[in-house]
């Protein structure tokens, strides 16, 4: 079978809450690694989502079932509860309109998990208010006239928005990662202030 | 689909092959078509490479375009100038990789390369049928090919393979037999013609019955319409680039000259072009042919046939895993045609992949060397191959 490339730490995460044998969709897949992985590890049913067709080509080399497609339209097209969980990865923050997507989500699935970077790390709040300027990371690293990052949220916006959206949050862990993502540990300190990424699961209130 | 017949640059090849033909519906058995007409006998040619292992789970039938044949592969003999249609596709290590899959590539019901079409001779009279063949579906020929399946003990294929016209054979496959198809490649194909394509079609065959030599189809033993057949070949060409591929390939370029003559030859590149593969087509196929298996490609309509009107209906039963690829400079499949049938796959919770593939050669883009489809198809058979794998 294809050779197995080490998961990058947020996907371990993510990977650790799958159940085996479940169905998953995942949108914005990329080259398939975290699908490959749950296919070859936890035996998961897979279905990816994946705009770039260089991308879609490695998927589909590799034996994951990918549709190349916007996740916003794609997803409308799945029966309701296809799914045992939907997963977005670190693209949240690049949706036009999350609620739907999350909405949807939760329609084709009976969980969803949401990863997104951390706008309210101390070292964006550093950089804004010591420079003046739109705060460029690591994790952020575009200028405000070519991010993809349309919407700026915090781990606690988040949370907020859950509450007010109504979905309930089965599980988080908030992250800080270094070494290109492929390490990390789990922050419980201030993660809001201290977590470059936040990982939600997400379910029916 | 045009003929881009091609050495594969790494000279690999599945070496010689030789045509072979199955005949069945006798006399009395004769072959039901969907019109409520019959015929026989029915013989089909289909040429293999490839082992078949023990179990029988290793076979991928490959299903032709148009204007296609058996020779899907390899040579007839050493001296052979060209290889089969689709030889940088199948072979050892190739994207169908014939030393893991027996391939079987049959020619279509209808055809003229072997297999019972127009110009074979019809029983009851002892001349050839010309336009006394009745009219035949996607349906019949893929029944007859399930018909050769049997006949060779196949119980499931591990994959149906096709393009354009052989792709609506793969869709067929699926819906009519789907127990038998573990997984199927759809190749720059529809589920039904646009009015677009119908229209090329009926312009392609009113050139040939325009041609006084049709004499309504019953020509043989005398001159062809060779000029209808070539034109309505040129029409065929025309759909098969796209606008960029022209553009690309000839722009306004003059053939063999520096200067506009002021006469009626072929002067501009493409005008040569077409004249070129109207004459080279005329040499090996028949016009009834060409018109039979136009109307069959029109007729198509897999919701119709197989969903009263719906086409998520229609692949209601299926349980084949797919793989759907579209082009994006193929304008006479458009890609918004691969997603129609992608939808209706996904709405039916079938395992679906699909890929649009950046291309400037138009609807030909399936037939050219091309890294990426080679690797979708590796990749896609490979999983079904480890799937459907006795453990």
């Amino acid at each position: 079978m294809w050779p197995m490339n080490p998961l990058r730490y947020d996907l371990q995460i993510i990977a650790s809450w799958i159940t085996p044998g479940a169905k998953v969709l995942e949108l914005g897949c990329g080259e398939g690694d975290l699908l490959l992985w749950l296919r070859q590890n936890r035996q998961v049913k897979e279905r990816g989502i994946e705009i770039k067709e260089s991308k879609v080509v490695k998927c589909i080399e590799k034996g994951i079932s990918v549709l190349q497609g916007d996740i916003n339209t794609e997803i409308m097209d799945y029966p309701d509860q296809a799914f045992d969980f939907a997963i977005c990865s670190q693209t949240l923050q690049q949706v036009y309109d999350p609620v739907f997507l999350i909405r949807s989500m939760l329609r084709v699935a009976d969980q969803c998990v949401v990863s997104f970077p951390n706008f309210g790390h101390y070292k964006t709040r550093i950089q804004l208010m010591f420079t003046g300027c739109a705060p460029v990371t690591k994790e952020l690293p575009y200028e405000w006239y070519d991010t993809p990052n349309i919407r700026v949220l915090s781990l606690r916006d988040f949370e907020n928005f859950t509450r007010q959206a109504g979905f309930r949050i089965l599980k988080k862990a908030a992250i800080n990662t270094k070494n290109h993502q492929m390490e990390g540990k789990i922050v419980t300190f201030l993660p809001n202030l201290s977590a470059t990424y936040g990982i939600f699961l997400i379910g029916h209130q | 689909m045009s003929e881009y017949i091609g050495h594969d640059h790494n000279g690999t090849t599945v070496g010689p092959v030789e045509k072979q033909f199955f005949t069945f519906a006798g006399k009395e058995a004769p072959f039901l078509l969907e019109s409520g007409a019959e015929i026989h006998p029915v013989t089909l040619a289909y040429e293999t490479c490839g082992t078949l292992n023990e179990e029988r789970s290793n076979a991928v039938l490959i299903l032709h375009a148009l204007s296609g044949d058996s020779h899907v592969a390899g040579y007839y003999t050493p001296e052979d100038p060209k290889p089969g249609w689709w030889d940088i596709m199948v072979g050892p290590g190739k994207g169908i990789d014939t030393d893991k899959y027996f391939v079987i590539c049959t020619n279509i019901l209808g055809s003229c390369m072997g297999s019972t079409g127009p110009a074979c001779v019809n029983p009851k009279t002892g001349i050839p049928y010309g336009t006394d063949f009745p009219l035949i579906t996607i349906g019949d020929m893929v029944r007859a090919q399930k018909m050769l399946m049997d006949h060779l003990g196949i119980k499931k294929l591990l994959a149906v393979v096709g393009g354009s016209v052989g792709g609506m054979q793969v869709l067929e496959w699926c819906v009519r037999y789907p127990d038998n198809v573990a997984s199927a490649v759809a190749l720059a194909t529809t589920c039904r013609h646009s009015a677009l394509a119908i229209a090329f079609n009926e312009v392609a065959r009113q050139s040939i019955m325009a041609d006084p030599n049709w004499c309504s189809g019953h020509y043989y033993g005398k001159a062809k319409p060779g000029m209808g057949l070539a034109i309505a070949r040129m029409i065929g060409h025309i759909t098969y680039l796209s606008d960029e591929s022209m553009r690309l390939k000839f722009g306004r370029r003059l053939q063999n000259k520096s200067a506009l003559s002021f006469e009626f030859g072929a002067e501009f590149q493409v005008e040569s072009y077409l004249q070129y593969q109207g004459r080279k087509f005329i040499e090996r196929f028949d016009a009834n042919s060409f018109l039979y298996i136009t109307k069959a490609a029109d007729y198509f309509d897999l919701a119709r046939e197989h969903g009263k009107g719906s086409l998520v209906k229609a692949f209601s039963k299926c349980r084949a895993r797919f793989l759907v690829v579209s082009y994006t400079s193929d304008w006479l499949y458009p890609t918004y045609q691969s997603k129609e049938m992608v939808k209706a796959m996904k709405k039916n919770n079938l395992d679906v992949s699909f890929c649009e593939i950046q291309a400037q050669w138009g609807h030909d883009a399936f037939l050219l060397p091309n890294d990426k489809l080679d690797h979708l198809m590796k990749g896609f058979l490979n999983r079904v191959a480890h799937e459907s794998a006795p453990v």
